[in-house]
């Protein structure tokens, strides 16, 4: 058996509040993108968001906090998923086992910080939210939440973190330091990232359509969600259900520039290049491949070269980016289309693209459109980030 | 076979003068001030002006930093670059937010949105060494530079990559200090004490700066000492420590006794103190200790200046009397553990051999 087994999955994100909602969502084409309510903002009217549409105060009062809680949303949305992770593994004495948490965020507590930036020093009851700014203070939340003691870090590569992340616990199992590990990500909508991606320009006013050539940009969302790795010792011992398996992975810089993917996705080749290599696996042997997509007219064409770097007899597999559903999540996107992978496999199933109409100018990639049923081995999926940062996962049937 | 994790390369900026130095001869330890600033080395020695002019603070100190490491383990190229950072670009961060919030959402440019980024630092440096390796950033408080320091020791153990660049940095923003203060975290100036090791009130010292390491795996006529483990843990409590540490020692073979100098991240707060206290009093008090947040301040990063120090102790075998806890002293010095933790949480233990 190649891989690391995965045996929980837990997510929250604008087309659902669990795994099974979230599975629906994507074979029914219930989109996620919508007017953002939860944030005031002057761009309301001229941006499309894939916001969940619970308030802070619901989600305090779902995960049962105290009053003097100072849980940022970012902390709250990754606690939910993270917790019905543990439950899906069927954990219940969390620190039996050398168990860590890998977690990934951009934001952090920025949601709070933003809020209420002025008002420390009038307000000294909001004092206590100074301390949820940094990204290390979500990890220690779902920890403390969890109860768990043991390796908590994080990661913050911008829009591949949660890929890193789930890299990194599939490489603390190999090497035997862990026996199981919760690894994901969380990001939550911000001011402070909308207007970031505006001022880049990259954000459509309308449904992001990725892999088209009237592609207007992205549309920002919020989610996250975790999964829960295992030994294979740990797997046969307690016989636990495998979901899938993390069978490749590969890191990359594209060296390229602080913001813009090179024009020959050089980061986004080798990154897939290593996964493969990793994996053992040849490219011909993946049946789906959820893209990056986000939907920029940089990224896909960058991806969409990079991808016909690595098939160079133009076969690409069928692919789709999922983001139409989500919006780009950020640093928990990698996540959410880890635990979409994981579906695609145990389903037999490749979600549709939604909102493509005409292929790029630039070569003859056509992503799947329509829900398609298929036997599904292999799924390779790519995160991308700001920094250069690329990371290719695949994931593979058990 | 499992390779060898080799320190061949240091390159520090501190609130010390840490650069074309011998080893902190010109260290001087404030009581004055509740926050250090970096002692800046001359920037466009490392970098062009018109760069330079466009990078955030810790952005320059990381690459000088990284420069000063590769020179220092005569390297070109480096197969993969981690970097640990706290609060990644918090003074582009401050900048976009205040903007943001003072404009209304108006009228905003880019540049301070994208260097706010927190793995601008390890960007920036595969930018300039045009490096495409793996490239990863880890934010988790205290422990943010044992994580790349633990990532960076299983890449070369497992064959991943021969050699890798590793730092840690943070930079002070003046808004996020102010807010810091605020809260408590940063000492009243009517609490300094005139040692930190004798502190009676909660709070610290803050500083900055950034320490770069090459580790490889293989020895070399730079070599400082082989990185042995690196653990993490989130929570201990007080009485746990001690056997825990005890342990960690055992998987490496190890007993109290062996260890030659501890590391101890005393940072002048009482409460989070405490934790160290009962180590130097009992289980270590006969082993010699060391202190070094009073020459650094603290920062989540902090633990990257004692590794420095504990590299340059292994190879010079010299111990600095302004470092010293206590004035038990070894025939040698070829063991080093260090311990780091805040407020009870982002524990670490790195364990150093010669």
């Amino acid at each position: 058996m190649k891989g690391v087994a995965i045996t929980g999955m837990g997510i929250i994100s604008s087309i659902g509040n669990s795994v099974e909602e979230n599975y629906i969502s994507l074979i029914e084409n219930k989109i996620g993108i919508s007017k953002i309510q939860n944030i005031p903002t002057v761009h309301a009217d001229v941006i499309k968001v894939g916001e969940i549409k619970k308030t802070n105060e619901e989600l305090v009062s779902e995960l049962q906090l105290s009053e003097n809680n100072n849980f940022s949303r970012t902390a709250m949305i990754g606690t939910l998923a993270a917790k019905q992770a543990v439950e899906n593994a069927g954990i219940t004495l969390i620190n039996e086992f050398r168990t860590g948490l890998i977690s990934a965020t951009s934001v952090g507590g920025m949601d709070m910080t933003e809020k209420h930036y002025y008002d420390y020093f009038e307000n000294p009851d909001l004092v206590k939210y100074i301390s949820c700014h940094d990204g290390g203070d979500v990890a220690e939340k779902i920890a403390s939440e969890l109860g768990l003691k043991g390796m908590v870090t994080t990661i913050s590569t911008a829009c591949s973190s949660a890929a890193n992340s789930i890299m990194l616990g599939a490489r603390l199992i190999k090497t035997g330091k862990l026996d199981r590990v919760i690894v994901g990500g969380t990001d939550a909508l911000a001011k402070f990232t909308i207007n970031g991606f505006k001022t880049l320009m990259i954000l459509s006013d309308d449904y992001n359509k990725p892999f088209d050539n009237t592609r207007k940009g992205l549309n920002l969302g919020e989610a996250a969600a975790f999964l829960v790795l295992e030994s294979d010792e740990m797997v046969e011992k307690y016989n636990k259900k495998v979901l899938a398996r993390v069978s490749g992975y590969g890191n990359a810089n594209d060296a390229f520039h602080q913001t813009a993917s090179s024009e020959n996705g050089d980061g986004a080749y080798l990154a897939m290049k290593k996964a493969f290599e990793v994996s053992g696996l040849q490219p011909s042997e993946i049946d789906y491949i959820n893209v990056h997509g986000t939907a920029t007219p940089n990224n896909d064409l960058s991806e969409g070269r990079a991808l016909l770097r690595i098939y160079e007899d133009g076969k690409v597999p069928d692919f789709s980016s999922t983001k139409p559903f989500t919006g780009h999540t950020l640093a928990a996107a990698a996540a959410i289309e880890a635990v979409y992978s994981v579906l695609a496999i145990q389903n037999s199933v490749v979600y549709p693209n939604l909102n493509f109409e005409i292929p790029m100018e630039e070569f003859e990639l056509q992503p799947q459109t329509s829900l398609k049923m298929k036997n599904i081995e292999h799924v390779l999926s790519n995160s991308f980030g700001f920094g250069g940062n690329c990371s290719t996962l695949i994931f593979s049937k058990s | 076979m499992t390779k060898k994790t080799y320190i061949n390369g240091v390159g520090c900026i501190s609130t010390q003068k840490t650069f074309d130095t011998v080893f902190l001869e010109e260290a001087v330890v404030n009581t004055t001030e509740t926050v250090l600033s970096i002692v800046s080395p001359v920037y466009k020695d490392y970098i062009s002006p018109a760069a330079a002019r466009r990078m955030a603070k810790g952005v320059k100190n990381g690459i000088v930093a990284s420069a000063l490491a590769m020179k220092d383990a005569n390297v070109e190229n480096v197969d993969a670059i981690i970097t640990g950072t706290g609060l990644g670009c918090i003074e582009d961060s401050e900048k976009f937010l205040k903007n943001i919030l003072d404009n209304n959402e108006e009228f905003l440019t880019p540049t301070s949105f994208i260097q706010s980024t927190h793995n601008t630092v390890g960007a920036q440096i595969a930018l300039s060494l045009q490096c495409k390796g793996y490239n990863f950033t880890y934010v988790n408080g205290a422990v943010s530079f044992e994580s790349a320091l633990l990532d960076a020791k299983m890449q070369i153990e497992e064959n991943e990559a021969n050699s890798i660049l590793v730092g840690g940095v943070d930079e002070n923003g003046e808004y996020t200090l102010s807010l810091f203060k605020l809260a408590g975290r940063i000492k009243k100036e009517n609490d300094l004490p005139s040692n930190i090791l004798n502190t009676t009130s909660t709070g610290v010292v803050y500083g900055e700066g950034a320490s770069f390491f090459v580790l490889e795996n293989e020895r070399k006529d730079s070599t400082y000492a082989e990185i042995l483990d690196v653990e993490i843990r989130n929570t201990l409590e007080e009485n746990e420590i001690e056997s825990e540490l005890i342990t960690f020692l055992k998987v490496n073979n190890l007993e109290i006794s062996d260890v030659d100098a501890v590391v101890l991240g005393f940072g002048g707060n009482i409460e989070s103190d405490v934790y160290y206290k009962n180590l130097a009093e009992n289980a270590f008090a006969k082993t010699p200790q060391l202190y070094y947040k009073h020459l650094s301040g603290e920062y989540d990063t902090a633990s990257a200046f004692a590794l420095w120090m504990a590299s340059k102790i292994i190879k010079t075998q010299d111990i600095p009397e302004i470092v010293k806890v206590n004035s038990v002293t070894k025939p040698v010095y070829n063991i080093i553990l260090l311990y780091n933790q805040v407020n009870g949480k982002n524990h670490s233990f790195t364990l150093l051999s010669k």
